[in-house]
């Protein structure tokens, strides 16, 4: 039996692969913003991967450091690190900002570590590690700075000396790793405007400005002795919930093991851009299963003359729909190809990681096929109603 | 007679109910004798279309008898179930237009009934390029509807109504496209393939100049037949 379908495709290829290459497009953007979401995840994940930590201990009843602010006192790493169980533990700290390289400047994550501790870049892709206390930056290649170049975090400038890759916020901002005390600096840092001014309120305070104290008190006041969390690695043949117990109850603060950083960082920093996405991706679905349905039903509407010609001379109502369906479907995956083709090509393309895993391609052939098939219901059903009668004239 | 051909008795068709109830069809009788070509002639609205929807089993009459190629397929209701398998078996359709598959190559668009009857390809096929020969087209086998001309499309429509080989074709004004000479020889041809495959055919017309070709002819007026016999004049 002759395939009608591909007959008529082959017959009318402009106008088939034309609108197959459009639906493709469409179902591209579909792919790729599924590839946002996963991508969104991959960075949440990267983050607690890299940084190389079984536990985070953080300021009690926060979400902290990812997705809530957290401060802890810089010395706490050393009680930490006579827990039991506990086989390194570092301060770390984060914070968002502009960092300036020469006349343009790039939205990134800096990342204060102590060198060689829970934190540190796993990989370099070029360049060393940090070795000295100060003025020295890790980056991720994202950022686009290059070996050697000087970037301005504040008011302090750092030398590039190495660089990594996929090191990004659950935002997806490249992280720029500086040692613990400038990060500490940087993050508190006052204009000098503002450390005279506070001089000079704290020195104008008579409750304060008594020998020995106003010293103590300035000096404070210029120094951070905070952290947003500790980084703790575990002994092997020990369990993250039997370390993170005892300081919780010790240390009195929050300790969160990988798995329920991991739900805080996916279900709960990036729930709501995910809602958005799955918002996006029915809509998007919904959209591609109109456009097949109207294409394939304006396609159908053409031919109504040869459907009652076609019934007329006894062809089956099922060979019929047959024919339509199966235009439906290799309308679909034409688009498909087109979509997944042109998606890996821009993919890269888009300032956040895109990532377009394999069973999302294969769910979303499958969704195709089926919106497909739905969509071609419309026309078969118009198809089916067409009167014989009508092939003969009167 | 009730033959192998076509044979109507006391067929009606009323449209609506009631009031509105239209009678498009009265009581209508009719042979036509394997091999022989009959006319079917009268105005606009007279029935001419309803009767051969009724014939190709497309709309269901009210009542009477009609039996094709031997098998009675209509008394006071369809005795068959398959109407699809009806027409595609033992009914031929050549239209006004050729309503070609525009799609499908010449061979096959001649081809496609045999394949949806369970025919082979290639025995399709073969019996597709046997009628092109008889119908001298088969030089455009290859060729799309869409590169013949209206004569060539009409034959190849004429191969089309003949290949499941049919013992009834309803043409249905087939020379209404065509000038006097390729109008006449779509009648020949029409002649010659009743007489080759003893096929009943019935030829609605308007068309004046072929009219004198038929020996029989139906008049039918306000759903009415009439028969008139006579010498058909020579085709040629």
């Amino acid at each position: 039996m002759i395939s009608l379908a591909g007959r008529d495709v082959l017959h009318s290829w402009g106008k088939f692969v034309f609108t197959g290459v459009g639906l493709g497009l469409l179902i591209g953007v579909t792919l790729t913003m599924a590839g946002v979401y996963r991508g969104m995840v991959d960075d949440a994940k990267v983050l607690l991967n890299n940084s190389g930590a079984d536990l985070w201990v953080v300021q009690k009843n926060t979400l902290g450091p990812y997705a809530e602010a957290s401060s802890l006192y810089d010395d706490l790493y050393r009680s930490i690190l006579a827990m039991p169980g506990v086989a390194r533990a570092a301060n770390v700290t984060y914070l968002t900002m502009q960092v300036r390289q020469g006349n343009r400047d790039v939205r990134a994550m800096i990342v204060g570590i102590v060198p060689d501790g829970p934190g540190t870049p796993g990989y370099l892709i070029a360049g060393r590690q940090i070795t000295r206390s100060h003025y020295e930056a890790v980056a991720d290649v994202a950022a686009g700075f290059k070996l050697g170049q000087v970037i301005s975090i504040r008011r302090n400038e750092y030398t590039v000396v190495g660089l990594t890759r996929r090191m990004v916020s659950s935002g997806g901002d490249p992280m720029v790793f500086i040692p613990l005390r400038d990060a500490q600096t940087a993050q508190f840092l006052k204009d000098n405007d503002a450390i005279i001014n506070q001089r000079n309120r704290t020195t104008a305070n008579p409750a304060l400005n008594q020998p020995g104290v106003l010293e103590a008190v300035i000096g404070s006041q210029s120094s951070n002795p905070y952290v947003n969390a500790v980084l703790v690695q575990i002994k092997p043949g020990h369990s993250p919930e039997q370390v993170a117990e005892p300081i919780r109850r010790w240390q009195r603060m929050q300790v969160y093991t990988r798995a329920q950083m991991e739900e805080i960082l996916v279900a709960k920093l990036i729930a709501t851009s995910s809602k958005q996405i799955g918002m996006f991706l029915v809509i998007l679905a919904i959209v591609s299963a109109a456009i097949v349905a109207f294409i394939i039903y304006t396609l159908t509407m053409g031919k109504i003359r040869e459907i009652a010609v076609l019934k007329l001379i006894g062809t089956r109502n099922r060979t019929i729909a047959g024919m339509i369906m199966q235009q439906a479907v290799g309308l679909g995956l034409l688009g498909f190809f087109v979509g997944k083709i042109s998606a890996t090509f821009w993919a890269p393309l888009f300032p956040k990681y895109v990532l377009l895993e394999p069973g999302d391609a294969v769910r979303g052939f499958v969704a195709v096929v089926i919106i497909c098939i739905l969509a071609s219901i419309l026309a078969i059903r118009a198809a089916l109603k067409v009167d014989p009668a009508e092939a003969i004239g009167g | 007679m009730e033959g192998k051909g076509i044979h109507i008795e006391g067929l009606s068709k009323r449209y609506g109910e009631g009031d509105t109830a239209l009678l498009a069809l009265k009581h209508v009788d009719m042979q036509v004798a394997p091999g022989e070509v009959v006319g079917l002639i009268g105005p606009s609205g007279s029935g001419k279309s309803t009767l051969l929807k009724c014939l190709g089993a497309v709309i269901e009459p009210t009542s009477g008898r009609m039996i094709l190629g031997g098998d009675t397929i209509y008394q006071d209701g369809w005795t068959i179930k398959d109407l699809r398998a009806l027409r595609r078996d033992k009914i031929g359709f050549v239209f006004q237009a050729p309503y070609l598959i525009p799609f499908l190559d010449v061979t096959d668009n001649v081809a496609l009934l045999p394949m949806l009857a369970g025919r082979s390809n290639s025995e399709s096929r073969q019996r597709a390029v046997e009628l092109l020969e008889a119908l001298d087209v088969a030089h455009r086998a290859k060729a799309m509807p869409s590169q013949l001309s209206g004569g060539e499309q009409q034959r190849v429509s004429i191969a089309r109504a003949l290949v499941n080989q049919p013992p009834v074709i309803l043409a249905d004004e087939p020379t209404a496209p065509l000038d006097s000479e390729r109008a006449l020889a779509v009648i020949r041809i029409l002649n010659k393939m009743a007489q080759q495959y003893q096929t009943a055919i019935i030829v609605v017309t308007h068309d004046e100049k072929i009219i004198p070709t038929f020996k029989r002819i139906y008049h039918i007026r306000d759903g009415v037949t009439y028969e008139e016999a006579g010498e058909a004049r020579p085709i040629d």
